[in-house]
C-alpha cells in the first residue's frame, strides 16, 4: 500500500489542488473508457449503423429502438442494484416470466388489470426479498442461491400455467404498449421514469451510499454501524421489483404471458451493467451507465437485422461486446 | 513503581478495575487496574499476547470481560457492543481502518453518519454541507489530502490512516482508541501520523494509544502503562521514564 509506485499519482495529482483534468489527459485515460465504454460503444454503433443502413436513422426506426431498450434497461437498473452490493441475481429473468403468468393468470380469473399488475410486481419483488434473505442469513453464495430459485421459479411458473401461454386482452396494457406522450411511447417513459429514480437513490440518499460501502468492504460497513445484511436484502427486492415492471411490460408488449424464459434477457442484463463501467467486485455503480449499456445492446441486434445479419450471429456479436468490455475494465482505476 | 497510582475519578475519561477476561481455559489478563485522564494521550505497551489488544477491546465493547467494573465518562458503564461504546462516545481507529475504497474521503468521513436534507417523507443527501465539513475537519487536524473527492483507494497509507483518525475526532468522540496506527507505515507516513496525534493532543482530545514502538510511546503520550503476562505491571509518566526502563518493565527485568 506505501511503495513509492502506490504514492505516485496521489503525490502527483495534489499539485491539481480539485481541478478537471484537462481533456486531452482525459482521452488517453484508459479508465475514461472504461467508464464510458457504453457511451463509446453507442455513439460507435450509432455512426456505423448510420453509414451502413440509413434506415438506422430515421426516427421509426429510433422510437422501435428505444421501445424494444425499454425492458432491458428497467432490468438493468435492478441487475445494477444488485451488482453493486458485488453479488448477481440470476433470477431475473425467470423472476420476468413469474410475474407475467401470474399476471396473466390473476387477469384470466377476472379480478382486473390492475390488481393482476400490482399482485404480479408483488410475486417478483417476493422472489428478490427471497433471494436477499437466503443469501444473507443462510451464508451461501448469491451465485448459487438465485441459480436455484431461477430453478425453483421457472418450476412454479409451469406448474401455475400449466405450460400454457395466457391471452392477455386488456385495453390498459394495450394503449401501455402502443400508446405514446410526446416523442416516446409510454414502455420509455416508464424506463426513463426509473433511471430517474434509481439514480436518485444511489447518489442522493443514505441508502445509495450504504449500498456502494457495502458492496465496496462488506466488513468495514458493518463495523461503522451499517446493517449490511439489511442493505443487501433491499437491493434484490429492488431488483425483484423491476423484474415485476419489466413483465408488465413484457406482457403488454406481446399481449400474453408466456411461460418460457428469456435467458437473452438475463444475459443482456449482466452484459449493460458491465458495460455500464459497473465493478462485478460491488462498491461502484452508475444507472445511467447501465442504462446506456442496454440501449447499445438493442442498437446492435436492431442495427445488425437492419443490415440483414442472420439472427445466429446477435449473440455472438453481444458476446463479443461484452467480453472486450470486461477486457477495458480492467483499465478502470 | 508496579502498583498503578490512583488519579481522581474526575480526571479519569476511561477507567476498569480488576478486569480479567479469558477465552475458555486462556487468561488473556487478569484484575488490571487502568485509567486514561481527560485530554491526554495515555499509551499502552506490552510484549506480543501480554493482552493490550484484548484489553482495549474489552474496553470498547468488543470483548465482554467475565469479571470488574468499568467506568467511563464518571459513570459505570460496560458496552454490550461497539455500537454502544460509539454511541457513548469512544471512536476506535480499527486497525484495518475500516475506509471504504471506492467511496470519496468525504463520503468516508461521513459515512454511516450522513448529513440529509428532508423533504417531505424523504431525505436526500445533503452533498454540499458534508463536503464543507468535511474540509474543515480535515484543515483542523491538517492532513493533507489532493481532493476531499478523491476515491480513498488513490490515497496512501498514512493519508488512509489520517482520514481514519480524522473520522474518529471529527464524530465529536469524547475518547478516540487506537490499535497499531503506524505499524504499516513507512517512515515519512509515521511522521505524519505522529504530528497528527499531537496535534489531537494539542486540542485536548483524550487518547488511548497501543504501540510497540517504546520511543514512539515516549515520543507522543503523557502516562505509559505497561503490560506483561496478561498483568498490568506499572504505569509511568512518558516525561520520567527512559527507553531502557520501559525495556526492563515489559521483560521483567526491572
Amino acid at each position: 500500500m506505501s511503495t513509492p509506485a502506490d504514492n505516485a499519482p496521489a503525490a502527483h495529482s495534489a499539485g491539481a489542488e480539485e481541478s478537471r483534468p484537462s481533456l486531452a489527459a482525459l482521452l488517453l485515460d484508459p479508465s475514461f473508457w472504461a467508464d464510458w465504454a457504453s457511451v463509446v460503444g453507442l455513439v460507435g454503433l450509432v455512426i456505423v449503423f448510420g453509414i451502413a443502413q440509413p434506415v438506422f436513422l430515421s426516427v421509426a426506426n429510433l422510437q422501435a429502438l428505444l421501445l424494444a431498450a425499454a425492458i432491458l434497461v428497467v432490468l438493468s437498473i435492478g441487475q445494477t442494484f444488485v451488482i453493486a452490493t458485488s453479488g448477481i441475481d440470476l433470477s431475473l429473468a425467470a423472476a420476468v416470466m413469474l410475474g407475467a403468468i401470474i399476471l396473466g393468470l390473476v387477469n384470466a380469473a377476472g379480478y382486473g388489470i390492475f390488481i393482476a399488475c400490482v399482485l404480479a410486481v408483488l410475486a417478483t419483488s417476493a422472489v428478490g426479498f427471497l433471494n436477499g434473505l437466503i443469501i444473507t442469513a443462510g451464508k451461501i453464495p448469491d451465485f448459487v442461491v438465485t441459480l436455484g430459485t431461477l430453478s425453483g421459479i421457472t418450476g412454479l411458473g409451469l406448474i401455475l400455467s400449466g405450460g400454457e401461454p395466457t391471452m392477455v386482452g386488456s385495453t390498459f396494457l394495450l394503449r401501455l404498449a402502443s400508446g405514446s406522450f410526446g416523442p416516446f411511447g409510454y414502455p420509455v417513459w416508464v424506463a426513463i421514469a426509473a433511471v430517474i429514480v434509481a439514480h436518485i437513490a444511489l447518489y442522493h440518499t443514505r441508502f445509495g451510499v450504504h449500498l456502494l460501502a457495502t458492496g465496496g468492504q462488506t466488513e468495514s460497513a458493518g463495523a461503522l454501524g451499517i446493517r449490511t445484511d439489511r442493505v443487501k436484502i433491499a437491493a434484490y427486492t429492488i431488483s425483484g421489483l423491476c423484474a415485476g415492471i419489466a413483465a408488465i411490460l413484457l406482457v403488454a408488449r406481446i399481449g400474453s404471458a408466456e411461460p418460457q424464459i428469456n435467458t437473452s434477457l438475463l444475459l443482456n442484463s449482466v452484459a449493460a451493467v458491465v458495460l455500464g463501467g459497473v465493478s462485478l467486485f460491488g462498491g461502484r455503480a452508475s444507472i445511467l451507465g447501465p442504462a446506456i449499456g442496454a440501449l447499445m445492446l438493442t442498437a446492435l441486434v436492431n442495427g445488425l437485422t437492419l443490415l440483414n445479419v442472420s439472427a445466429f450471429y446477435q449473440p455472438l456479436a453481444v458476446g463479443a461486446i461484452v467480453v472486450l468490455a470486461a477486457l477495458i475494465m480492467r483499465y478502470q482505476k | 513503581m508496579s502498583a498503578p497510582h490512583h488519579i481522581p475519578a474526575t480526571e479519569a475519561i476511561i477507567a476498569c478495575e480488576g478486569l480479567s477476561k479469558h477465552f475458555g481455559g486462556i487468561r488473556a489478563f487478569t484484575d488490571v487496574a487502568f485509567q486514561a485522564r481527560r485530554g491526554e494521550v495515555t499509551a499502552v505497551i506490552g510484549d506480543n499476547g501480554a493482552g493490550k489488544s484484548t484489553l482495549i477491546r474489552s474496553l470498547v465493547g468488543v470483548h465482554q470481560p467475565d469479571a470488574g467494573n468499568l467506568f467511563f465518562d464518571g459513570r459505570a458503564r460496560p458496552f454490550a457492543n461497539p455500537d454502544e461504546a460509539r454511541k457513548a462516545g469512544i471512536e476506535t481507529v480499527h486497525q484495518n481502518l475500516a475506509l471504504i475504497d471506492e467511496l470519496t474521503v468525504a463520503q468516508n468521513l461521513f459515512l454511516n453518519r450522513e448529513i440529509v436534507r428532508r423533504i417531505g417523507p424523504f431525505a436526500f443527501l445533503d452533498r454540499k454541507a458534508m463536503k464543507r465539513d468535511a474540509r474543515s475537519m480535515l484543515s483542523r487536524l491538517s492532513i493533507n489530502v489532493p481532493s476531499i473527492n478523491q476515491r480513498v483507494r488513490r490515497l496512501s497509507g498514512g493519508q488512509r490512516q489520517a482520514i481514519s483518525i480524522c473520522r474518529a475526532v471529527g464524530s465529536g468522540a469524547k475518547l478516540v482508541v487506537m490499535d497499531e496506527p503506524t505499524a504499516a507505515l513507512g517512515v515519512q507516513e509515521t511522521a505524519n501520523v505522529e504530528a497528527l496525534i499531537r496535534r489531537l493532543r494539542e486540542q485536548s482530545v483524550s487518547v488511548i494509544l497501543v504501540s510497540h514502538n517504546f520511543d514512539q510511546v515516549r515520543r507522543l503520550s503523557d502516562q505509559i502503562w505497561v503490560m506483561r503476562a496478561g498483568k498490568m505491571a506499572a504505569t509511568v509518566r512518558a516525561s520520567e521514564t527512559s527507553g531502557n526502563e520501559l525495556v526492563a518493565l515489559v521483560t521483567g527485568a526491572a
